[in-house]
């Protein structure tokens, strides 16, 4: 008796939205057994993790504004990775995006710039977003490079522009050397909803980027180009769409929703740019969209989870003593069985007897 | 005993190889149920059978692929389970199988090597190779590389491959279906030879005039049962077809009277330098095509007929405009949808992957060469109603049998899915259509229920272009056929003109003789 996969004739609609779930599940269950190697109790650290943040209201806001960032990012990467551009430095192009944006917080500081700054900042930052991305993109549609790598390089090199000009030109003469520029104005600042509270226009911005998405993919020409382009290049080349085209456009899509996640982020909750703004949006919106099932209502769900794990990690090491790369290691742990699981969406698991064992009975 | 033969010659001995009740299920398909077969020395065993009869399955079982689910494999009257190919090689069982797997950038000798267990030395091996190709009557040069052989040849390469080891038993699968009419015949002097030194062959096939001509024996499979085994030469053509289809084939009817009209599709001169390495320069191509009018173009696989199409489909461009010229119109430079808005239709070889997006829904297919020209999108935005109708219409118009209303290609058999394809394209009214080898791999229904749709758009006053392989289908629809050799095309011949020698000739390059050339340019 052994055990195969084995091919489904059509692809299974149920496991397609079963597979996260049995990935979650699979997760928690590794991560119990981590937890008590770890030598802490292992429903304790998942009660720190998964149910506290759920209770209280500071938390929740907590976690939606965690997961705009992870949300928008991870709706413009599964645009391209539904199209078979694969993008992963979106990293890379939520700090430029932040960079760009600051430039106008940064050189309106202190002037009596009217409401018109806020709005330029995110227009800027989606551009320059944009043109990031549009450089691994370029790239590879004229000279074949590996877009992968190339997007991926070049979160570095924003890394190190934002970290020198937060500790050159743009640094707070006031701000105790330390590297960061001074607080913005509040013209420069994304507005709260919630007076006293956390939550921001940004949320708002990240729905409205949820529901272009949707209405994109489900029902206009361009969404089915960038599905078929994915699915069978020969076929959309059959079909009259151009692949190199598409990799152009979603790529800057993604840029620019990722520069505007960046500006959200410096302008919004942090309120000044600094190193360190994000805490791996870039990449963990990569697993938001696979998590996600690359569909846009399926990433607003899987950015809330993930969003959930970054404040559970904080509260499990305040409350137990639990290193917070152990958040890393979940959420790793997470893309690793989402991407096993959905090898079942096409094949299934049987029980097989082979032929040897039926002949040895009979014979 | 029994005698299990129907000629009789057999008494008294063992088979060389026999299946009991032979079974492969594949989920709750049993792609082979209960097959016993036996085959004896000095026999060419036909197997027979329409696409997905199950052949492939049955001699991949036998050639040691796949495992059976059930039934017993019996090598000279011993029961054997075998581990793998090689085990199956080593016992003397040796197969060709249709698609070559060669090395282009290797050499012939090299591509053998591989196959070998690489015991001897690669000079002795080399000379043995020469020598067994000699005897056999398969010319090959050992040092040349894969790419610069012409299809029957790289065939040569895994027929002495498979004699290097001496077997016992061969099959071939499909063996003609790439060669011309003068390649095959010198393929099956070898065969009878093979028979003659006492060597068992099982001729895996579908061309019944082939089987008759050459086998001894015949075994029918349909829809993975074994329906007979029996003596070709004492059945008919169409009672051999009976068998494999179980049922008469719908017979092709031409429209009376059909009369060209405009020329809708020109090419005029088209040179046209491959995108891939190894690939197929197109050379000065020329021709004609008027409404009403269907123009066969014959050929052996790999001469070029994939770059013609992606030529003529825009796939690729070409610089001057004039090369092609679509209802008058120079469309030699625009893309593939502003072809199709000229009228233009098109239906490549490859259903699944080239045809059709496999993993998406026969809608969205519909969608996928539909968008261009259609009514189905609105201001950018898919109208899913007018692309249902269009699965609808397809699907009652052209009997494509599906598990649901939309499901995926992919779930769709090849016949199904190559009518609801060639109905997506002609449901759009096209003025002119290029398709690709329409009935590949397609049941014997579907393919009926195909060449009628062509004729009758042709009928319709559309211009239709056909490549095919099978020169039996371009005689039954094509008006004018011409044939394609190493990226050139022949003048056309008229229907009653071509005959399978001329054609022959043609496919293999040899010029016809002038007088009879130019009686047919001036056709």
């Amino acid at each position: 008796m052994q055990l195969v996969l084995e091919k489904r004739t059509e692809r299974s609609n149920t496991i397609a939205l079963v597979s996260p779930l049995i990935a979650i599940g699979l997760t928690i269950a590794t991560m119990t057994i981590l937890f008590a190697i770890l030598g802490k109790n292992p429903l304790l650290a998942l009660h720190a993790y998964f149910i506290a943040p759920l209770t209280d209201g500071y938390s929740l806001q907590e976690i939606a504004v965690k997961a705009t960032p992870l949300v928008m990012i991870a709706i413009g990467l599964a645009l391209c990775y539904l199209a078979n551009a694969w993008n992963i430095g979106a990293e890379g192009q939520f700090l430029f995006g932040a960079v760009a944006g600051s430039w106008i917080a940064v050189k309106t500081q202190g002037t009596d710039a009217g409401a018109w700054v806020l709005p330029a900042m995110l227009v800027l930052a989606a551009a320059a977003g944009a043109l990031y991305a549009l450089i691994p993109a370029i790239c590879k549609v004229k000279f074949g490079a590996s877009e992968i790598l190339i997007s991926l390089m070049l979160v570095y090199v924003a890394d190190l522009l934002l970290d020198y000009l937060v500790r050159g030109p743009w640094r707070d003469p006031n701000g105790f050397n330390f590297p960061t520029t001074a607080e913005f104005d509040s013209v420069a600042t994304v507005p709260l909803l919630i007076e006293g509270g956390r939550l921001h226009l940004g949320s708002i911005i990240a729905l409205l980027a949820v529901a272009a998405a949707a209405i994109l993919l489900g029902r206009t020409i361009k969404g089915f180009e960038i599905r078929v382009v994915g699915a069978a290049p020969r076929a959309a080349r059959f079909g009259g769409f151009n692949a190199n085209q598409l990799i152009i456009l979603t790529f800057a899509v993604s840029g620019a929703l990722a520069g505007l996640a960046g500006i959200i982020e410096v302008a919004g909750p942090v309120g000044h740019l600094q190193p360190g703004i994000s805490p791996g949006y870039g990449f963990t919106a990569i697993i938001v969209a696979f998590l996600g099932r690359l569909n846009p209502i399926g990433i607003l769900i899987a950015g809330l989870f993930l969003a959930l794990t970054f404040i559970g990690g904080e509260q499990a090491q305040i409350a137990m003593k639990i290193p917070l790369d152990v958040t890393k290691v979940f959420q790793g742990m997470l893309l690793f069985f989402v991407l096993a699981c959905d090898s079942l969406i096409l094949y299934r698991f049987k029980l097989v007897f082979p032929n040897r064992q039926v002949a040895r009975g009979a014979g | 005993m029994l005698d299990p033969t129907p000629n009789g010659l057999h008494s008294g001995e063992s088979p060389l190889l026999r299946t009991v009740g032979l079974t492969k299920r594949y989920g709750d398909f049993l792609a082979n149920d209960s097959i016993d077969i036996d085959i004896w020395p000095n026999e060419i065993h036909a197997l027979l059978g329409e696409n997905g009869a199950g052949k492939s399955t049955l001699v991949k079982a036998i050639y040691g692929l796949i495992q059976p689910s059930a039934g017993e494999i019996h090598w000279q009257g011993e029961r054997i389970v075998l581990s793998g190919p090689a085990e199956a090689r080593s016992r003397g069982i040796g197969m060709v199988f249709q698609h070559f797997s060669l090395f282009d950038n290797l050499t012939v000798a090299e591509n053998v090597a591989l196959g070998l267990d690489g015991k001897e030395s690669f000079k002795d091996m080399s000379a043995r190779l020469e020598l067994v190709s000699k005897t056999y009557g398969l010319p090959l040069d050992p040092r040349r590389e894969v790419w610069q052989l012409s299809v029957g040849e790289r065939q040569r390469i895994e027929i002495v491959r498979a004699l290097m080891q001496d077997p016992k038993f061969l099959i071939l699968d499909e063996p003609t279906a790439v060669l011309t009419p003068q390649e095959a015949d010198q393929l099956f002097v070898v065969l009878e030879r093979l028979k003659a030194e006492g060597r068992a062959i099982l001729y895996i096939s579908h061309k019944l005039e082939e089987v008759k001509r050459l086998c001894d024996t015949a075994t029918i499979l349909r829809g993975g049962q074994k329906v007979q085994t029996c003596n070709p030469r004492l059945e008919t053509a169409a009672s051999l077809a009976r068998m494999m289809v179980g049922g008469e084939i719908r017979e092709v009817k031409s429209a009376a009277g059909r009369h060209t009209t405009i020329p809708r599709l020109v090419v005029n001169d088209l040179t046209l330098a491959p995108d891939e390495a190894h690939g197929v320069r197109l050379e000065h191509i020329s021709f004609e095509l008027k409404g009403g009018e269907i123009l066969g173009i014959a050929g052996v696989a790999g001469n070029g007929q994939d770059e013609l199409f992606a030529a003529l489909s825009g796939e690729r461009l070409s610089k001057d405009p004039g090369t092609v010229v679509i209802e008058g119109i120079a469309a030699g430079h625009l893309s593939i949808t502003k072809r199709r808005k000229l009228g233009a239709a098109f239906v490549p070889e490859e259903r699944l992957g080239h045809g059709t997006a496999p993993r998406m829904k026969l809608s969205e297919n519909a969608l996928l060469t539909g968008h261009a020209a259609s009514g189905m999108v609105n201001h950018g935005f898919i109208d899913t109603a007018a692309t249902l109708k269009t699965v609808d219409k397809a699907t009652e118009t052209f009997d494509v049998r599906k598990a649901k209303r939309d499901p995926e290609a992919a779930s769709l058999s090849g016949g199904n899915l190559q009518k609801f394809i060639v109905g997506r394209e002609i449901l759009r009214n096209p003025a002119v259509l290029v398709v690709s080898q329409p009935t590949w791999g397609v049941d014997a229904g579907a393919a009926a229920v195909i060449r009628q749709a062509l004729l009758d758009l042709a009928a319709s006053g559309a211009a239709v272009l056909v490549t095919s392989q099978d020169l039996d289908e371009l005689a039954e629809i094509a008006d004018r056929i011409a044939v394609m050799f190493h990226g050139r095309l022949s003048a056309p011949l008229t229907a009653s003109e071509a005959t399978r020698e001329k054609l022959g000739l043609l496919m293999g390059g040899s010029s016809l003789e002038p007088k009879e050339a130019a009686h047919a340019v001036g056709a």
